[in-house]
């Protein structure tokens, strides 16, 4: 298990700080078209071949795994800090407090989220570069991707509140924000850690389903998403198996961070 | 005597009716969402309808001449007012009932009834207002338009009769091929009329095969997989790309019918409502900026790259497929950034940089819409995008999902520029007034004026009402040939091209005659047959 965690890791290390360097390693600008070129297979000139408007297949991977990788995790970090925030409150607080948060969190978590998602970002407005349709993208997830990290984190601050610690230090006179931050926040990281490292993956699928439906990272910036809509064609990928590359590296990051996420739990 | 005669007309009977001519397969999308003939809008009841309707008059696919069917003869009245119908004898509804005058008024009367809330019915008010229908004789029916109607033969085209008769309008039909059976999401089985009135060649009765099977599939790659092992036997509207794949494979059984009456094109927004800054607005507004973008966007890369070179550059919205009104003066814009950019600089524009910006200093940048899933239309966006960047202009390509960019083209006007595609039906320009006259509630760049807003849309405001009202067909062409080359030249819609209409046909099907004309495979199903057996079902 650590042998795999290890190589997770590396594996990890290895796909960010390439894609993180896209800039330098990608042979070409991923949005420039070749327009003479397209969908030709892999060759010096263009080691993973071109897509349908000639664009580099390579370069628009190294592009997109950099997005994905960037864009996921802030995702993720963002909407555990909304469950931590949520949770915590609802936790400590209880009363109404813990009640109107418990509805909140049901509400959120019945919601079918593709479609919140597409609904919101019709609601998105239009002339917005690419890059601020990505960051919007993810935002989008983030604020409707908190809700089961803060059911977990409720319940875990709803049980500690009562912990031997927590009851001296109220005795002792600490403030409720005190408490908060300094005496439960800490004693809840593992559990913040275990929500952060899940929703990762789930955002990277989550930004797959939206490129798969055409929704996803606004043309022409690539992120795996968009890439895998490719796929969509099937007898294609007989004839061009090279294609399946972003497929098969979003595979290889999320098994990673799967055994790195169960890695933690295991030591933790 | 009288076995020997009944003897007789049993070997008659079976001889015409017990032909083996096998079982048609192809697939539809989805369930038929009526089977009334008269309320048939989408396209899997329209299928239906066409498949198992008798009507009139028919459009020939593939001369795009009028023929007769149930009418012998008709005859335009009245200033194109009346339309008289000589109905063809000796005719039966499948059910054996016969067919008659009352029975094309009863069509008529429940076809125009406000409550029944027909399609048809509503080209037909727009056509010519009020509609009503009379006997004339044992044979004869007249229908009565309250304005005159050019070209209205056509309108009959899809109006199948149903009998006067109380019954379900399935029950009792006209065509080739009655309604039989319908598993939902699985099947619409149709069998044939053994009343149909058509015979072939040497007296035999049509049509020929004994039965077709609508296949409910939406998935578009199962169907090519499941045509590939056999068994399907036709595909309509294939993707360029499984056209290309399956004509390597087996070039025998793919057909490019050519050009289709479809365009994909791109229009700005030029609503006075529209929610974005003036400066815009005077760009969008101006028929030199409109005419560089249609000559910065490259519609060859367009072809080649989006369509696999199975389209043509479109340089209007009538393709070459539509034979009557296609304006064979026009040719598609030049694609030439140097043009483009010179009409930028006349209109003020100039070029910074990469970037290009009005006379105020404005950066010209605005964003397109289309529709998510669409895979050509998400490339042409990206080509529209690389092309615009190359003159300094930057596009935000968004697609959207299809109720929210509905929403926004119609209604709330929250876009700047969209591109879509339209997919028609209709031969005739009539089908289009609610498109190009300027109060129309389709005039994509500014639905509903109250008045004509610029000297060109009055211009062709006043040419769609001469051709709508005109009975001499060559004033009529004259007049849509002017409206193209407006449009030609003012670019408020930015027509990009006509795809193909690309289709497979088992090489066990015989005459079949695919038609860049909706129903493109299937228009002339009573002659066609099938050389061996149907492929076996697994299922």
């Amino acid at each position: 298990m650590k042998l795999l965690r290890k190589l997770a890791v590396g594996f990890l290390v290895l796909v960010a700080g390439l894609s993180l360097a896209a800039g330098f390693v990608a042979p070409y600008d991923y949005a420039r078209q070749f327009r003479d070129h397209s969908n030709a297979p892999p060759s010096h000139a263009f080691p993973l071949g071109t897509d349908d408007l000639g664009r580099d297949r390579l370069s628009r991977l190294l592009a997109g795994s950099r997005i994905s990788l960037l864009c996921a995790p802030a995702a993720a970090m963002a909407a555990t800090a909304i469950a931590a925030a949520i949770g915590m409150a609802a936790g400590y607080f209880g009363g109404w407090l813990d009640e109107t948060a418990t509805v909140l969190t049901d509400l959120f978590l019945s919601l079918p989220w593709l479609f919140v998602l597409l609904t919101l970002r019709a609601l998105l407005p239009l002339n917005i570069t690419p890059w601020a349709s990505t960051a919007a993208t993810f935002l989008l997830l983030a604020a409707v991707g908190w809700a089961s990290g803060a059911r977990v984190v409720r319940a875990s601050v709803a049980e500690m509140r009562f912990a031997g610690s927590i009851l001296h230090a109220r005795a002792c006179g600490c403030s409720g924000a005190r408490l908060l931050c300094f005496h439960l926040l800490p004693n809840l990281r593992p559990v913040l850690s275990a929500q952060f490292w899940i929703l990762v993956p789930v955002f990277l699928l989550t930004e797959a389903n939206l490129g798969l439906l055409g929704l996803g990272i606004a043309e022409p910036v690539p992120s795996l998403g968009n890439l895998l809509a490719d796929l969509q064609n099937y007898q294609r990928i007989r004839e061009a198996p090279w294609m399946l590359t972003p497929a098969l590296l979003l595979f290889l990051i999320v098994a990673s961070l799967h055994f790195v996420v169960s890695g933690r739990d295991t030591w933790e | 005597m009288g076995i020997a005669r009944t003897a007789f007309l049993l070997a008659g009977a079976m001889g015409a009716y017990a032909q083996s001519g096998g079982e048609l397969r192809f697939c539809v999308r989805a369930d038929p969402k009526t089977l009334d003939p008269l309320l048939a809008e989408e396209e899997v009841s329209e299928t239906i309808r066409y498949l198992t309707g008798g009507v009139l008059i028919r459009l020939n696919r593939q001369t795009q001449r009028l023929e007769p069917e149930l009418a012998a003869s008709w005859k335009v009245a009245n200033n194109a007012r009346q339309i008289d119908f000589e109905l063809r004898r000796n005719v039966h509804f499948s059910d054996g009932a016969p067919f008659g005058p009352a029975d094309v008024v009863a069509t008529i009367r429940r076809m125009m009834s406000p409550g029944l809330q027909s399609g048809i019915a509503d080209s037909f008010r727009s056509a010519g207002g009020e509609v009503t229908a009379r006997a004339n004789g044992a044979n004869g029916v007249s229908v009565f338009f309250s304005t005159p109607v050019a070209g209205l033969e056509l309108l009959f085209d899809q109006v199948a009769i149903s009998p006067a008769r109380p019954a379900p309008p399935e029950s009792a039909v006209l065509g080739p091929f009655q309604f039989a059976e319908h598993k939902s999401g699985q099947y619409v089985l149709l069998k044939r009329n053994l009343n149909y009135w058509k015979t072939g060649a040497g007296g035999k009765r049509l049509p020929n095969l004994d039965s077709i099977r609508l296949d409910i599939q939406a998935n578009r790659e199962i169907e090519l997989l499941r045509y590939r092992r056999g068994e399907l036997h036709l595909v309509d509207k294939m993707e360029p790309e499984a056209f290309e794949r399956l004509s390597k494979e087996a070039p025998a059984s793919v057909r490019n019918a050519g050009p289709s009456l479809d365009a994909e094109f791109l229009w700005f927004n030029q609503s006075p409502d529209a929610e974005f800054p003036a400066y815009k607005k005077r760009w969008f507004q101006s028929g030199l900026f409109r005419r560089a973008v249609s000559a910065a966007i490259n519609r060859d890369d367009v072809i080649r790259l989006a369509y696999r070179g199975y389209a043509h550059g479109a340089a209007g919205p009538v393709s070459a497929a539509n034979k009557l009104w296609f304006n064979a003066r026009l040719s598609p814009p030049r694609f030439d950034p140097q043009v483009a950019l010179k009409l930028l600089q006349q209109d003020g524009f100039r070029l910074e940089g990469n970037s290009l910006r009005d006379r105020e200093g404005n950066a010209v940048e605005w964003s397109l819409i289309t529709n998510a899933g669409s895979k050509p239309r998400a490339q042409i966006g990206t080509i529209v995008q690389e092309d615009l960047r190359k003159i300094g202009i930057r596009v935000n390509f968004l697609p959207l999902e299809f109720q929210s960019l509905i929403e926004r083209i119609t209604r709330t006007q929250q876009y700047e520029a969209c591109l879509l595609g339209l997919t028609n039906l209709d031969i005739d320009p009539n089908s289009q007034m609610n498109v190009w006259m300027s109060s129309g509630t389709h005039h994509a760049w500014n639905p509903g004026e109250s008045k004509p807003a610029t000297a060109w849309e009055a211009q062709i405001d006043q040419l769609m009402e001469l051709q709508h009202t005109s009975v001499d067909q060559a004033a009529r062409k004259r007049a849509f040939d002017r409206i193209q080359e407006i449009v030609s030249e003012e670019q408020p819609i930015i027509y990009l091209v006509h795809p193909d209409v690309l289709v497979a046909v088992s090489p066990s099907v015989r005459d079949a005659l695919p038609s860049p004309l909706p129903p493109h495979l299937y228009w002339n199903i009573e002659n066609v047959s099938l050389a061996a057996p149907a492929p076996g079902r697994k299922d």
